[in-house]
């Protein structure tokens, strides 16, 4: 690309001298972490269920049959009257809900997202073991902001797409979507180092895992 | 091609001098003679260091393979400064691709100017800002602010600090030195509406920030972050938190402006999945953050549709010429150093004088600004603000070894300082102890401490330089005897003999090499 | 075994009762002492302090001193100093020193043990017969325990020695905050630091504080002395030494 001041040139000219100034043997990675684990759907449900409890989330498990059903009570329970959604997730989830459903697009400007009590999303892929979600803006996650401006978060998990541990849930994504880690509420250790939930992203996580998708 | 690879090559700058804030005004035992009278302070260091000592060894106890993480991290990261300039090419690419504009950045007057540049090209006349170590390197808040721009910090801590007026004390957590009483005092009186009834409890700090700061996420145009990581292979930038802050800065501006170190940028997408696992679990003790984000580009329809890449040098690359000094490029900011260092646990943050306390500032500060810029330069006391003692090295999740970077500055120090008294004395010790007579005659003479030494054998006070030693510690007076003249004497051969008697083993004498009975 | 002793030059003038106790136990397990006459110091102060020139006629006597193959080991009553023989030496080599420097070095650094490495790692002894009717707390010094990384063994010795009363240090793995001439250019701070290890040593009601590093119980020793605390510091060595026949208080009325 055009540099007019050549800061560009200068800095990698810099970076060059330094090597030839100071040069290293080639470095050899070796990734003798664990890679590739698996386990049984019942342990990975349960280190999951353990992990997302930990943090604060709020675990419910249930089926296909009975997904609506499921986020229905959630939202019934959080008092929960307007909730946005993304344009692909599957409307059927909200079949049990009697409240407004708002499908949000790009046009809608964030503050709008303020006035929802709470935001139904699905989820790319989960870690279990550090109990992680990955949003990635598929069509029923939607864009970063839906699932962040309102105070409620109710996040759809199938078990098939839970994995072990980090690198097994990252090796699942697609590098340049735009994606979002979500390990519980938002939180903060910033007073005294001990961990507060509740700062500027969603305060209640409510996550739905269909046990049987 | 550069220049000037094809000719001699050129030991890169440091970070121009009074630019930014890598050095404070005073030395670190002044600054620290200072902190260390705060009661309060200690109590609230104390208190923070120790809670998180606890959760960050659960945390990183968990995993078996944390020694083959950590390895990994490490290696990972001298790779990357291997091959920095391909990897930076490479990284520029990918953004440029991805519809991201890539600035470089020789220095912090540079990075302040692109940025200041950039805010003013969208009208805004206020940013909100992700916490970022590159941005509070470089000063770019006070440069903002004289040129109109008011930039409002969104981390809770940062927000303290800027509310306060203070100055941030630690890498993750720059309100450390302060309590949640004086939170709360802090928050009454800066924060416009707050209710006067706010109490000091945890959440109800945390959700006065939330209220406060919601009206700025929705309304500001233009968001300034750092970057916690940069992957080549993808162009895919990361920023890892906690409160939330960092998503809407990431999310609900028109313009993101992203300042990142050249030395954060990793070779591939996979490599995450080593620094996922050691960032989290080694700075807040978690085994996830709440929040990380990665963006590659523009991404229509979903976020700041203009964003800019500032590549930061500001002695980056003179770090990197140097060719012990330049593991301390590896850091991740983590800040487990910090957390169980004994001496910032009593010094503080302050003490250190720069964006980057604690042990890891104590390498990185000097080699970033160097240490020679001035007369008794302040950076010029940092590798010496610690006792050697390893805490940072076995925490490091990316093994730097801090204490041997530490020695080595130390002696980069000594080598510029020219002939000093201290020089002079070390030489004088290094002939004396180096021939055997000269090194007796001077034990003899040490004994003459038993004449300064009381009826009680002790000395308890010291002329300067060990003045400060004897304030608060006896020295015992030197003994009669040398080991040496104790074992050449009939009762030392006599007491090692009858030990060997004790023992059920054979007979045993001390020799002294290849003839023992000569010596004798 | 035929050992070689480093009496250090700290133990050597300031210290040498933890240098005879070293030869004491090591007489009663049955080896062969050798105390090379022309050994000095091991240069750990100069290199702490940042002068890497000034040792190298240190680095050179200590391995010359110490090189001879029919020394089998290398012992001294001092983690610190270990500690630079095995991880100084070979950097002052490498920059200021010759090729018969950095081999002389890399001979010498293999075969260099503190103290309880020696007795648990090479001798194979955990119980040396030792008798201390006391009660003990230990203080693991920083370079024993994350420079050499010898953990349990001096504790392993410890739990051996018959009428120990031994007691957990609290915050046992803090630094004492001596860190050489870090306690006289940082006073203040080694000072704060030093005041918790007091506090920590005088809470366990301990009448002897020890570690394997006379520097730092010069520190902490220095320090308790000064608040007329009732616990005293002893080198482990000095510990190990006493048995019933020659109980600690005959040794060092000997000694003096």
């Amino acid at each position: 690309m055009t540099d007019k001041t050549g800061a560009r040139e200068t800095v990698l000219g810099r970076i060059r001298d330094a090597l030839a100034l100071a040069p290293k043997p080639d470095e050899q990675v070796e990734r003798a972490y664990r890679t590739g684990r698996t386990l049984p759907a019942e342990e990975r449900l349960d280190l999951l269920v353990d992990r997302l409890v930990d943090y604060k989330a709020v675990v419910h498990p249930c089926t296909a049959a009975t997904t609506a059903s499921t986020i229905a009570r959630v939202l019934a329970a959080r008092g929960a009257r307007t909730v946005g959604v993304p344009a692909g997730l599957d409307r059927s989830w909200l079949a049990g809900f009697d409240g407004t459903v708002r499908e949000d697009s790009p046009d809608v400007p964030a503050p709008r997202l303020n006035d929802l009590d709470g935001v139904v999303t699905a989820s790319a892929v989960t870690c279990a073991e550090t109990g992680t979600l990955f949003l990635d803006g598929s069509p029923d996650q939607g864009r970063r902001a839906l699932s962040l401006v309102p105070d409620l978060h109710v996040c759809v998990v199938d078990l098939s797409t839970v994995e072990v541990g980090v690198p097994e849930a990252l090796a699942r994504l697609v590098p340049e979507r735009p994606t979002t880690l979500i390990s519980g509420p938002s939180a903060t250790s910033d007073i005294e180092l001990e961990r507060v939930e509740g700062v500027h992203g969603p305060r209640t996580l409510d996550v739905v895992i269909r046990t049987d998708v | 091609m550069s220049s000037t690879f094809l000719g001699m090559p050129a030991a890169p700058p440091r970070a121009p001098y009074g630019e930014g804030n890598l050095r404070g005004d005073k030395k670190f035992p002044k600054a620290a003679h200072t902190e260390l009278r705060n009661e309060q302070l200690r109590e609230n260091l104390h208190r923070a260091t120790h809670t998180i000592r606890a959760k960050r060894l659960a945390m990183t106890g968990e995993l078996p393979d944390w020694e083959q993480l950590r390895a990994a991290g490490s290696a990972i990261k001298t790779d990357t400064m291997n091959r920095l300039p391909e990897l930076l090419e490479q990284l520029e690419e990918k953004v440029t691709a991805a519809g991201g504009t890539v600035h470089w950045a020789r220095d912090a007057v540079e990075a302040n100017a692109i940025v200041t540049r950039l805010v003013e090209a969208t009208g805004s006349s206020e940013v909100i800002k992700v916490k970022s170590m590159a941005t509070q390197e470089i000063g770019l808040n006070e440069h903002l602010e004289e040129r109109g721009i008011q930039a409002h910090e969104t981390d809770l801590a940062e927000l303290i600090v800027q509310l306060a007026h203070d100055k941030p004390s630690h890498i993750l957590v720059p309100a450390i030195h302060r309590n949640r009483d004086e939170i709360r005092q802090i928050f009454l009186k800066g924060i416009p509406g707050v209710d006067p009834g706010l109490d000091s409890v945890p959440a109800h700090l945390a959700a006065a920030a939330r209220a406060y700061l919601r009206e700025k996420f929705m309304t500001t145009k233009v968001a300034v972050s750092g970057a916690n990581f940069g992957i080549a292979e993808t162009g895919t930038l990361s920023v890892v938190e906690s409160e939330g802050n960092g998503r809407m800065c990431l999310t609900l501006p028109d313009t993101l402006i992203t300042v990142m170190g050249i030395e954060k940028v990793l070779p591939r997408y996979s490599d995450l999945e080593v620094f996922f696992q050691l960032l989290p679990r080694s700075s807040t003790g978690e085994r996830m953050n709440p929040y990380t984000s990665l963006w590659t580009g523009v991404t229509p329809g979903d976020g700041p549709q203009d964003f800019h890449l500032v590549l930061l040098d500001n002695g980056r690359t003179a770090a990197l010429a140097d060719s012990v000094g330049r593991e301390a490029l590896n850091c991740i900011r983590c800040s487990a150093c910090l957390n169980v260092c004994p001496v910032y646990e009593r010094a503080g943050g302050h003490a250190y004088g720069s964006t980057y306390p604690g042990p890891i500032g104590a390498v990185l500060t000097p080699q970033l600004a160097g240490m020679h810029e001035a007369k008794n330069d302040p950076n010029s006391s940092l590798p010496y603000a610690s006792t050697l003692c390893g805490a940072c090295f076995d925490a490091c999740p990316v093994k730097i070894d801090i204490p041997s970077l530490l020695v080595e500055l130390r002696h980069q120090h000594t080598e510029q300082s020219g002939t000093t008294a201290e020089k002079l004395a070390m030489k004088a010790a290094g002939a004396v102890m180096s021939r055997p007579k000269l090194y007796t005659n001077a034990q003899k003479a040490a004994g003459l401490g038993r004449v300064i030494a009381g009826r009680d054998r002790k000395i308890s006070h010291l002329p300067p330089p060990f003045d400060g030693w004897s304030e608060s510690r006896d020295t015992p007076a030197p003994p009669k005897q040398t080991f040496r003249s104790w074992l050449a004497s009939a009762e030392g051969a006599a007491t090692l003999r009858k030990a060997a008697a004790e023992g059920t083993g054979a007979p045993s004498h001390p020799s002294t090499g290849e003839n023992p009975e000569e010596q004798r | 075994m035929r050992i070689g002793l480093f009496a250090t030059c700290l133990g050597d003038t300031l210290f040498p009762d933890a240098v005879k106790a070293t030869a004491i136990v090591l007489s009663r397990l049955g080896h062969e002492l050798v105390f090379p006459p022309e050994q000095t110091c091991c240069g750990q102060m100069h290199v702490n302090t940042g002068y890497q020139r000034e040792p190298v006629p240190l680095v050179r006597n200590f391995a010359e001193q110490f090189g001879d193959s029919a020394i089998d080991a290398v012992v001294m009553p001092s983690g610190s100093c270990a500690g630079s023989v095995r991880h100084q030496h070979e950097i002052i080599a490498e920059r200021y020193g010759d090729r018969a420097l950095r081999s002389g070095v890399a001979r010498v650094k293999a075969k260099t043990y503190e103290l309880s490495e020696l007795l648990v790692d090479v001798l194979g002894t955990v119980d040396v017969g030792a008798y201390f009717p006391h009660r003990v707390t230990y203080h693991p010094t920083c370079h024993s325990l994350r420079m050499l990384h010898v953990g349990e063994k001096p504790l392993q010795l410890l739990r051996a020695v018959e009428g120990i009363d031994l007691v957990e240090l609290p915050e046992a793995d803090a630094c004492c905050g001596f860190g050489g001439t870090f306690a006289v250019k940082n006073a203040d701070t080694s000072t704060a630091m030093l005041q918790d290890k007091i506090t920590h040593v005088t809470a366990t009601g301990a009448a002897v504080c020890t570690a394997g590093d006379s520097s730092c119980l010069m520190h902490i020793g220095g320090g308790l002395s000064r608040i007329k605390s009732g616990t005293r510091t002893l080198h482990l060595a000095q510990i190990l030494a006493a048995t019933r026949t020659t109980p600690y208080d005959a040794l060092t009325e000997a000694a003096r």
